[in-house]
């Protein structure tokens, strides 16, 4: 069954070509939406067929990957790696199926399947609904490419495909201001974390004369000794390479200090939102990371530095989410704080938890997406929470999804985020990074805190909208609810896979552990999670709760009792911090004063220089002296040349006027030449006598 | 009477046959005045024949004169179809040969 993997990113594919090329405008929206979701059901079918006959064979037992190659694709044959070694670079298009990747297979195709369904009811009133599918089947084969390619190069198609996808889906209202703008940024932040990542994978190719992930890892494990070796700008290889392909991650992941597209990425349609925050392209960092795991194993300070970027990432954007206003900006900067606390799991590896925590959020975070899509829909297009209230009893069956993605994410066992986050933070106290574990611990704090707000300030207390709102207010349509309650009972169950063994009283089912474990490397110093007693364990746990709870009662106090009043009260109380908050803590002007502002002034002065020396002194300059050659020639050529063929003419005028005027024909005049003639003789004559 | 006095009538009869042709534009007038310089010149060859006693002058008179009654007849056979094609005699209207 898993040879249908190749079919897995093919039909999105064939569905992108079939709305956006082949039937563009020549097909019902009935057709449209069954092209577009039946290409990913059945993607999500081969997905499942797939994963299915991996784990039953024996390869899986045997934790071996499943590899399928299609085609070669560069056979580029030998080349020379230096100190006069070989290697013979054969770049296959081949898929890989693994653990990381089925697990990885596994999310993108469900949720992006049910967020496919839910768009059909979100975006059924909207223009362009065939190229919005289009776009989304796009975004699907090229994040399945991504994941599933079994080599760097048929990742880096998957890579770049998304960021193309993200571009065209968060500019999809291109007839506004704000969303080609937004796209724009999305692109361009995300290529300068890509040029990072292209300078890892030349590194790779270069050392290792490889980009196939399993021939890159048996390399490095089979001699640690080079990749630890001293290679480029005082890092070793492995440091080297792990650097580049984190900040290619960064960007993609939305990290500090490349995070900045991602709350602008709001100005897509929502379920885009909820697709690239919760099952695609951000995700894509934190698997390259977790894929690479023995290259970080390698490179300590990378990891610790990946750490500390994620825990940087996690606090701040926590920070900022409790000031946001619109609700997606909110789920926007609760993304990148998660996304962070992902790569503080890989940083301090815990490289499982991140996983799991990866998978986990994808389920809530896509819940919570499409239940603010659900909100924005019945508000028709509001987004500010200042706005909304009391939306429990008109929506009911978004409110109770929405409220338990939000106690998932806040961490409340025995839900989904619970377990994986959890993990995390066990992960980094064992391993002994009690600052990081203390950064985690505070998010996590917060983000109960400014989750709880959302859902107070928009479900709870009264309405506080246009009268106009209150009276069109309604549940969405089946077809985006069903999609909402499959979600919420994989926020509820998802965190299952992986219950920490202490909770089972020392019975493993923790059954994630063992399904990663074979692309999980050995780590040596990592056993300080296991030599944690259980006493220390549970206490562990009980804080981590403790805190979540702390948060949900303080927003409770807040903004549960208060509303709006509390934001104000916050603001007049704290004026700085609120400002500072609400924008951000200025990091967009900071770009703007310096990277972007230098950009511009560099491209005014290129400008310039282009339009006064090249187009004025060159191009015009040239021009100048053409035109005042061709008058010269032009002179000379009118008078002299001209003159000389007229003098001719003329000449030739004047000679036939005077020989004509011989030839008369006039008698009389020829009898007066003839007397005039003897007359002349006669004296002739006389003379010379 | 001295054959200066042929001579000077001859030089008449020229001179107002040369001034006719190069007056008059009716062709017949301007026929008419060449026949008047053909007979000057009949004249001065029968003024130095008999002068010299030599009859060959006589005899390029006579012949002279055949000529000229030939080149009257083609004349005239001219004048009449320049008058069938012009309805006119006047010299200046046939000039379809000029340069």
């Amino acid at each position: 069954m898993e040879k249908l993997l190749w079919l897995v990113p093919l039909l999105p594919f064939l569905g992108a070509l079939t709305n956006g090329v082949l039937l563009k405008g020549r097909i019902s929206q009935r057709g449209v939406t069954a092209v577009a979701c039946g290409s990913v059901g059945l993607s999500l079918l081969a997905a499942l067929a797939s994963i299915g006959g991996y784990l039953t064979n024996g390869a899986f037992a045997g934790g071996k990957p499943f590899e399928l190659v299609l085609w070669s694709w560069v056979p580029a044959g030998l080349v020379s790696l230096g100190g006069g070694v070989l290697a013979d670079l054969q770049i296959p298009f081949a898929f890989l199926l693994d653990p990381l990747s089925s697990v990885m297979l596994f999310v993108v195709t469900f949720v992006g399947f049910l967020i496919h369904v839910y768009s059909v009811g979100y975006m059924g009133h909207e223009e362009g609904y065939q190229r919005y599918f289009a776009y989304l089947n796009l975004f699907m084969g090229a994040m399945l490419l991504l994941v599933l390619g079994n080599n760097f190069l048929v990742t880096f198609v998957g890579w770049e495909g998304v960021g193309l996808c993200s571009y065209l889906l968060i500019g999809f209202y291109y007839d506004q201001e704000f969303p080609p703008y937004a796209g724009r940024k999305a692109f361009i932040v995300n290529r300068v974390g890509d040029f990072a990542f292209l300078t890892g994978l030349f590194a790779l190719v270069s050392q290792y004369g490889t980009l196939e992930y399993r021939k890159v890892i048996e390399a490095v494990a089979a001699n640690p000794e080079k990749a630890t070796s001293p290679y480029l700008l005082g890092l070793s290889l492995a440091s080297f390479v792990a650097l580049c392909l984190f900040v290619g991650a960064m960007g993609k992941s939305a990290q500090i200090p490349l995070y900045v597209w991602l709350p602008d990425a709001m100005a897509g349609p929502t379920p885009v939102s909820a697709l690239i925050h919760a099952a695609t392209m951000v995700t894509a960092g934190v698997y390259i990371v977790v894929r690479m795991n023995v290259l970080y194993q390698l490179a300590p300070g990378v990891s610790l530095f990946v750490a500390g970027i994620g825990a940087a990432t996690a606090l701040m954007a926590a920070t900022i989410g409790l000031a946001q206003n619109d609700i997606k900006k909110v789920l926007a900067y609760s993304t990148v704080s998660q996304l962070g606390y992902m790569f503080l799991a890989a940083g301090v590896g815990a490289y499982t938890a991140a996983i799991f925590h990866l998978g986990t959020h994808a389920f809530f975070k896509a819940l919570l997406f499409l239940g603010s899509g659900s909100v924005i829909h019945a508000m028709s297009g509001e987004q500010n929470m200042q706005k909304m209230g009391g939306l429990a009893k008109h929506l009911p069956v978004t409110y109770r999804t929405f409220l338990i993605a939000t106690v998932a994410i806040a961490g409340i066992p025995p839900l989904a985020g619970f377990f994986s986050k959890d993990e995390i933070l066990a992960g980094a106290f064992g391993g002994g990074h009690y600052l990081l574990w203390t950064v985690g611990l505070l998010t996590a704090g917060l983000t109960a805190c400014y989750m709880f707000r959302a859902v107070y300030l928009t479900f709870h207390g009264e309405f506080r909208g246009t009268h106009e709102q209150a009276h069109h207010l309604h549940e969405s349509p089946k077809v985006m609810t069903v999609p909402l309650m499959i979600l919420a009972v994989g926020a509820v169950v998802a965190g299952w896979v992986g219950i920490p063994a202490v909770m089972t009283f020392g019975k493993d089912v923790n059954w994630l552990h063992h399904f990663l474990g074979p692309v999980i490397a050995e780590v040596p110093e990592h056993g300080g999670e296991h030599a944690m007693s259980h006493a220390l364990k549970w206490v562990l746990i009980a804080v981590s709760v403790a805190v979540a709870v702390v948060g949900i009662g303080i927003a409770r106090r807040l903004w549960g009792t208060r509303g709006v009043a509390a934001d104000d009260a916050f603001k007049a109380a704290f004026p700085a911090v609120q400002r500072t908050l609400e924008n951000k803590y200025w990091v967009d002007e900071l770009y703007d004063a310096t990277i972007v502002r230098a950009t511009w002034a560099t491209a005014a002065g290129l400008h310039r220089f282009d339009a006064s020396f090249i187009d004025g002194l060159l191009v015009n300059g040239a021009r100048h002296v053409t035109v005042a050659v061709s008058m010269v020639s032009g002179f000379f050529d009118k008078y002299v040349v001209d003159g000389l063929v007229n003098l001719v003419g003329w000449l030739s005028r004047q000679g036939s006027r005077a020989l004509r005027s011989a030839q008369s024909g006039l008698l009389s005049q020829y009898a007066l030449a003839l007397t005039v003639g003897v007359v002349a003789l006669v004296c002739l004559y006389i003379v010379m006598r | 009477m001295g054959s200066s006095h042929y001579l000077a009538l001859s030089a008449i009869l020229f001179a107002l046959g040369l001034f006719g042709i190069a007056t008059r534009r009716n062709l017949i007038t301007v026929l008419m005045s060449i026949e008047l310089v053909l007979n000057s010149v009949n004249l001065n060859l029968v003024a130095f024949s008999f002068e010299r006693s030599d009859l060959t002058g006589q005899v390029f008179a006579v012949f002279t004169i055949a000529v000229a009654a030939g080149e009257a007849a083609v004349g005239l056979g001219l004048l009449l179809a320049l008058y069938r094609l012009r309805s006119t005699t006047e010299l200046d209207r046939a000039r379809e040969l000029e340069g």
